[in-house]
């Protein structure tokens, strides 16, 4: 009270004018967020632009579907600008295939585990057990991937993974997918030590998609003599969808560009093959391991290789949206 | 609380013995039990007793860790009959409630201690499967809760869920004709179940839980979140209901607590002085007519009055 009393006679009450803090910092404020804001097209489009310009002059060299599909990659000597003069040859798709396969071997170990640990978080574990083990699923989130590409290549691989491939190449060796020799190195290590690294972001995610889950739903089909499983199939798991997928996207874009980790294991070759077991070599992974002594016309060569990751990475971002729309459609979910 | 006296007052006296509100149809209800009444001191379980239990409850108490929610309740329910749960607010009757078809199992550090029957056989034994428990013994939430899924596979959930074989088409429109339903959905089946309004979205539900053809169904104030028209409705149908299922229904509508059971039981909190400790207790347990009539102990007395809330 006494406050307002003392206030009042020097301080007569402000009329409908704003005082200068707003007239003067607010609309700064707005600007400056706005180019914030904005700022996330300008860095995208000086990238994108800047990309495709360098690598154009190989796209003209060997025609955009043939980049895609060639399965040679030489580098070329020259220094010219003008596609006329290259001397190498480009073709990108056995790097598009190592991307596509390792990913893919990853997102399949990583999704249905991440699924079950986040349940088990969840659901099943007892109270106290909840927090710490969410944190250490959290935790390995942040592990550096040269640790795991180190532990993957001088402990997993030797002691894991070369014993279980030469006992999968002696069981399935006639099935194209994993015929021999066995080196160790290789797409399906590279897959394996990947999907170690995107289990816990998309463990983490899902746990707290499905941590959301109306418990009103979930009850109601324990009342209708659901088990904890079915609960989870029937219930969390539908509506819980679209964080699903994001989180599946997320894991997967991390996997298509980690390249440290997938360039100590994959074996670095520069052809591809059918058999998981081969070695190849990852569109990251390659640019990584070539930029050092590449020749003028070669970083041409491996920013091409980085536009086609870009749109690789596109691809996969609108399928993903596509995917959760069309299932919302269909689920005629009339409460989302 | 004066509403709530003169709420009593008013009360169209809920007529005793048959007749109150389709008991008519229940021959058990009719013949079992002679209208005649107890002297008022008997204690809270045996003054009326029932005569064809479904569940047969026995010193029953329900602890969260070392918590007593309820305590020490012994009580039997009658078969296809409604029995109404009322009492304030804390008093366990929920917890009871959710007991009786092990729903509480879910919530972490719940246990039951005592023994509850169901149709002979103790429903927290060790070896008893929860799900097939629910699965007998259906429930209606006090939210309406459909998935968001169409109204046709709401009601098609339990059966499928449960290995229905048979033309699941007519089942779900037998559900839906029992509830009073089919007549507003028949045209919109594959509509969401979320698009309906709140009274159409309870009664889906009550739908979804007969669909598996349940014994008893429990009710968790199923009309605390509808208006009043919607409340009439689902009151009608659990008139209709009663003849197929036995029906355990918790209320903090008084009114309509003796509007649609036949027996109630009354809960209310003791306190313990020395530790601080709220326990549910079962204070009275009757024909509903006797509750709100005549009861036998002081604080249904000014409860069902209003002078106790």
């Amino acid at each position: 009270m006494s406050v307002i009393t003392d206030q009042q006679p020097q301080d007569p009450p402000p009329g409908l004018r704003s005082r200068t803090r707003r007239r003067v910092a607010d609309p700064a404020f707005r600007w400056f967020v706005t180019l914030t804001g904005t700022s996330v097209f300008i860095i995208l489009a000086a990238m994108v632009v800047r990309t495709t310009t360098e690598a154009w002059p190989i796209f003209q060299h060997q025609g955009f579907f043939g980049f895609l599909t060639g399965d040679r990659w030489v580098s070329g000597g020259s220094r010219s600008d003008d596609p006329a003069d290259f001397t190498g040859v480009y073709g990108a798709w056995p790097f598009i295939y190592g991307t596509m396969v390792t990913a893919l071997i990853a997102i399949v170990l990583a999704l249905p585990l991440a699924l079950c640990i986040a349940f088990y978080i969840n659901q099943l574990a007892p109270r106290r057990l909840r927090k710490p083990l969410s944190y250490t699923v959290e935790m390995l989130a942040a592990v550096p991937s040269i640790v795991f590409g180190m532990w993957g290549l001088f402990w997993l691989v030797p002691n894991v993974l070369r014993p279980f491939f030469t006992w999968l190449e002696s069981w399935a060796g006639g099935f194209f997918l994993f015929e021999g020799p066995v080196f160790g190195p290789g797409y399906l290590a590279a897959g394996i030590v990947l999907a170690i690294m995107i289990l816990p972001i998309i463990t983490a995610i899902v746990r707290e998609v499905i941590a959301v889950n109306p418990l009103d739903q979930q009850n109601a089909a324990y009342a209708l003599g659901a088990t904890r499983f079915e609960v989870m199939r029937k219930v969390i798991l539908p509506s819980s969808f679209s964080g699903i997928v994001g989180a599946s996207m997320l894991g997967l874009g991390r996997a298509v560009g980690e390249t440290i980790a997938v360039m100590m294991l994959i074996g670095s070759t520069k052809s591809w093959d059918s058999s998981l077991l081969q070695r190849g070599d990852s569109m990251a992974a390659l640019i990584a391991s070539l930029f050092k002594e590449a020749t003028p016309e070669g970083v041409r060569g491996l920013m091409a290789i980085g536009v086609a990751l870009f749109l690789f990475t596109m691809v996969i971002n609108v399928a993903a949206r596509l995917l959760v729309w069309r299932i919302g459609r269909v689920a005629g979910d009339a409460a989302v | 609380m004066t509403a709530s006296s003169t709420q009593t007052a008013e009360r169209p006296a809920p007529p005793t013995g048959p007749g109150a509100g389709g008991t008519t149809d229940d021959p058990a209800a009719a013949a079992g039990t002679p209208p005649e009444e107890h002297t008022a001191t008997q204690s809270a379980e045996e003054q009326e007793p029932v005569q064809d239990a479904v569940f047969d409850l026995r010193d029953v108490s329900v602890r969260y860790g070392s918590f007593v929610a309820v305590g020490d309740i012994t009580m039997k329910v009658p078969r296809h009959q409604v029995t109404a749960f009322i009492g304030p607010s804390g008093c366990g009757k929920s917890t009871l409630l959710r007991c009786l078809n092990r729903m509480n199992d879910l919530v972490p550090g719940a246990s039951v201690s005592g023994e509850l029957i169901y149709n002979g056989e103790n429903v927290h034994a060790a070896d008893v499967d929860p799900a097939e428990v629910r699965r007998r013994i259906g429930m209606v939430f006090q939210k309406p809760n459909p998935f968001p899924k169409s109204i046709y596979d709401n009601v098609a959930f339990g059966p499928r869920l449960n290995g229905f074989s048979g033309d699941l088409d007519s089942l779900v429109q037998q559900s839906l004709e029992q509830v009073g339903l089919w007549s507003e959905v028949k045209d919109k089946l594959k509509e969401s179940g979320h698009a309906l309004s709140g009274g159409q979205q309870q009664r889906l539900c009550i739908a979804r839980a007969i669909a598996v053809e349940p014994d008893v169904l429990l009710m968790d104030e199923p009309c605390s979140a509808l208006d009043p028209i919607a409340t009439l409705k689902i009151e009608d149908l659990i008139h209709q209901l009663k003849s197929t299922y036995s029906i355990v229904i918790v209320t903090h509508n008084m009114q309509q607590a003796a509007r649609v059971s036949d027996r109630t039981a009354f809960f209310s909190v003791n306190i313990d002085d020395h530790q601080g400790m709220r326990t549910g207790r079962l204070v009275e347990y009757d024909r509903t007519t006797k509750i709100f009539n005549n009861p036998a102990q002081q604080r249904t007395e000014d409860y069902v009055t209003g002078r106790f809330g």
